[in-house]
């Protein structure tokens, strides 16, 4: 099995490569390039004209399964995923029953070799059931192939029990992921906390729910040496101290959503439920800033928050639609559109935030097309232009603020240990 | 004629005609309530609908006198809760409604926002019974109508909002109408139920809006003052401590009253809280026109159920 990827512009952040150069692909791996005129049982990609980057890795998504298939199945989700240009993506563990033991966690892995698209690495629960209370079994989840821990959706209040999660995660080297938000100071919110809350009548989140967490977490991974990872980051506040955490050295990361880099809580006044996701859309001010922290490198990865609903569950009063949206199959489309058309951000900076970002983040292998490297490859026009149409999505769920959006930056292929596993149509 | 909606969603996005239009057409109307037989046939055959998922007594009973004094067939249906607790999505509701007709349907629900999701998914004109904490459009209407015929003229006037703004619908749509008719509206009331940046809620408009610090800052040489209900239940949610210290520091008294202009009117939605937020002697002055808001609310709705119910007539 050999594959040659010709004539595309190579951006490889791991390895600081951009330039025009052809991609040898033998056995499932990334090979030396064997000479100019490759022998017969070759397949060639003809990628000239577009961008060859390392299969892009998604740290943060929502397959639902096991427990709620109707939302989204591991296949349906790693169907979505290479469709997006994900060769790689962590799941979270709020499924039911949540991924807190190995079984789940087998199971989970198990479904994904079935599939056989996106790789999925399972990320374990912090504390049994999600429940904020014991730690869950993070050792065998591990040996299992968890990659990391988090109570995502259900942030730890009790402090103390979030610094022995972030001691014990030390002693089994898991990064601990938190969705950062204070549930007291953010009870009953529904949105951002700002004028278009005032004028909606809708119960806000204020930004100091989510920058209480991030600062709580700063100290507790300066205090137990902890890998503490931000989820989903949305206000200037909590970028600005994990800029200054980074300074001091400390091992923080973070990660951006690419609805919150495109969207404000504006989007709300329409009323689209579609809107509505936990953090919040915040204010303008906000958006700039997190779009100046991916620019800095303060942002560590972009990463979708995938969140499948159902349209029925969707379809209800604002207060009572549940949060979260899709964003697999209109990441690529969005960050180039935002980050790159509009704020100009450099093309292999993007890269970085889609690939050995996360990987560095998390640990994980892939986010790199170095020598001996597993052939995961993600080919993609950085130009054109699509309409987002809800409708053609891999996902079994619908739930986009992007329907209709004029977007540009599509992917072409992507190849997951040198397999072609999607093809744009 | 300058109003041409299929929905009455809020004060937000009417247009300076249109508001005029409404309190012209209620002005024509408010007669018909003064005849011995208090009744017309202008909307003869329409079928109006007043669906509440929240308790009401006044706005229902005004919509429904409002729609058989114009000859409608008004259907009253009550429910409670949310489409999840009735175990019912917003669309089916939305569809079973369509399916039996109506010309109208009035909507009050808890949840900001429903009646403009229905607008989208019914044909009938959805009228915004009030929505929540957002808005409450007939009864900001029916306010305007009714300074208006003491005062003659909004423009210029300083209006008083006092109390519970942050879970206030009339004072959001109270906000929008009057600044566009070019009063200026001054809110106060404890911090913690003065939500953010009230006063950058309004776009363009020839009033304003200043949130004050302290109830006698809003009071001073005011001509109109709107008092707020005040709920038992925000005590328990910690916004203040008692409904005592309440009405020491937040209640309209005489004494206070004396800080508005002299010709001040006082006004409040009701249902009034005696001797918390407004004091009796207050309530029972001359200058109370709680009463006239009421009259005049059957007028300004039946303005609205002709203009929306009514259009395809013309």
């Amino acid at each position: 099995m050999k594959l040659l990827i010709k004539g595309g512009r190579v951006i490889d952040p791991s390895r600081g490569v951009d330039e025009i150069a052809d991609l040898f692909v033998e056995d499932g791996r990334i090979s030396a390039l064997e000479s100019e005129s490759p022998d017969e049982g070759i397949d060639i990609f003809d990628a000239s004209g577009f961008v060859v980057a390392p299969g892009f890795i998604d740290m943060h998504v929502h397959l639902r399964e096991p427990g709620e298939e109707y939302k989204e199945t591991i296949a349906s989700g790693a169907a979505a995923a290479v469709a997006g240009g994900f060769t790689a993506v962590c799941s979270m563990p709020n499924t039911s029953p949540v991924n807190d033991n190995a079984s789940v966690t087998r199971y989970i892995i198990e479904k994904a070799r079935a599939a056989g698209l996106a790789r999925v690495y399972p990320v374990g629960a912090i504390t049994r059931g999600s429940e904020g209370k014991e730690l869950a079994e993070m050792g065998e989840m591990k040996e299992a192939g968890a990659v990391a821990v988090s109570d995502d959706g259900r942030p730890v209040m009790d402090s103390q029990v979030m610094r022995h999660a972030m001691e014990y995660a030390c002693d089994h080297n898991l990064v601990v992921v938190d969705h950062c938000q204070d549930l007291h100071l953010s009870a009953g919110g529904v949105m951002n906390e700002g004028r278009c809350s005032t004028e909606l009548g809708l119960k806000g989140i204020v930004s100091a729910a989510e920058e209480n967490h991030v600062a709580r977490d700063i100290l507790l991974a300066e205090l137990t040496g902890a890998r503490v990872h931000i989820a989903h980051i949305s206000t200037a506040g909590s970028v600005e101290m994990v800029r200054a955490a980074k300074r001091r050295g400390l091992p923080v990361t973070c990660e951006v959503t690419p609805h919150h880099l495109a969207l404000t809580d504006e989007a709300v006044i329409s009323f689209d439920t579609n809107t509505k996701m936990n953090p919040p859309l915040r204010s303008e001010a906000d958006r700039k800033a997190l779009i100046e922290a991916a620019r800095d490198g303060t942002i560590d990865a972009i990463a979708t928050d995938h969140a499948p609903h159902h349209f029925d569950e969707k379809m209800n009063e604002y207060d009572c639609a549940p949060f979260g949206v899709i964003g697999l199959e209109t990441a690529l489309g969005i960050a180039l559109k935002v980050l790159y058309h509009e704020a100009g951000i450099e093309l292999s900076r993007i890269i970085e935030m889609l690939t050995c970002g996360p990987a560095r983040a998390f640990s994980l292998p892939g986010g790199s097309l170095e020598i001996g490297a597993a052939a995961d490859v993600t080919v993609f026009d950085a130009a054109r232009e699509w309409t987002v149409e809800p409708e053609r999505f891999k996902s079994r769920s619908r739930n986009t603020p992007f329907a209709g959006w004029l977007v540009r930056g599509a992917v072409v292929t992507t190849f997951v240990d040198g397999r072609q596993v999607f093809r744009a149509g | 004629m300058a109003f041409n909606r299929k929905d009455l969603l809020g004060t937000r996005e009417l247009t300076v005609e249109e508001i005029k239009t409404i309190l012209d057409t209620a002005e024509s109307f408010k007669e018909v309530s003064t005849r011995s037989i208090k009744k017309v046939p202008t909307l003869r055959g329409k079928t109006i609908i007043n669906f509440f998922f929240e308790p009401s007594t006044r706005t229902r009973t005004s919509f429904e006198i409002a729609a058989k004094r114009l000859s409608a067939d008004a259907v009253n249906i009550s429910a409670s809760g949310s489409s999840v607790t009735k175990g019912e999505s917003l669309i089916d509701t939305a569809r079973n409604l369509q399916a039996m007709a109506p010309d109208a349907i009035v909507i009050r629900h808890r949840s900001p926002g429903v009646p403009h999701q229905l607008a989208k998914m019914v044909e009938a004109s959805i009228i915004n019974g009030g929505d929540g904490a957002h808005e409450h459009p007939t009864q900001a209407l029916l306010d305007a109508f009714t300074i208006r015929e003491r005062k003659g003229e909004l423009a210029g006037l300083q209006v008083a909002i006092i109390g519970d703004i942050m879970h206030s619908r009339v004072a959001r749509s109270n906000a929008h109408l009057l600044t566009k008719l070019g009063a200026h509206v001054r809110v106060a009331g404890p911090r913690t139920l003065v939500p953010p940046q009230f006063d950058k809620i309004v776009g363009e408009s020839e009033g304003s809006i200043t949130v004050c610090n302290r109830i006698e800052e809003a009071l001073e040489g005011s001509d109109v003052v709107m008092m707020l209900r005040i709920q038992r239940e925000r005590m328990s949610d910690a916004f203040f401590p008692s409904l005592k210290e309440y009405s020491i520091h937040y209640g309209l008294t005489l004494e206070r009253l004396a800080l508005a202009s002299p010709e001040c009117i006082v006004m409040h939605p009701g249902p009034v809280n005696r001797g918390v937020e407004i004091s009796s002697e207050v309530v029972d002055s001359a200058r109370s026109l709680v009463l006239d808001q009421v009259t005049n609310g059957v007028a300004v709705r039946m303005a609205i159920l002709f203009l929306l119910a009514g259009r395809e007539i013309d």
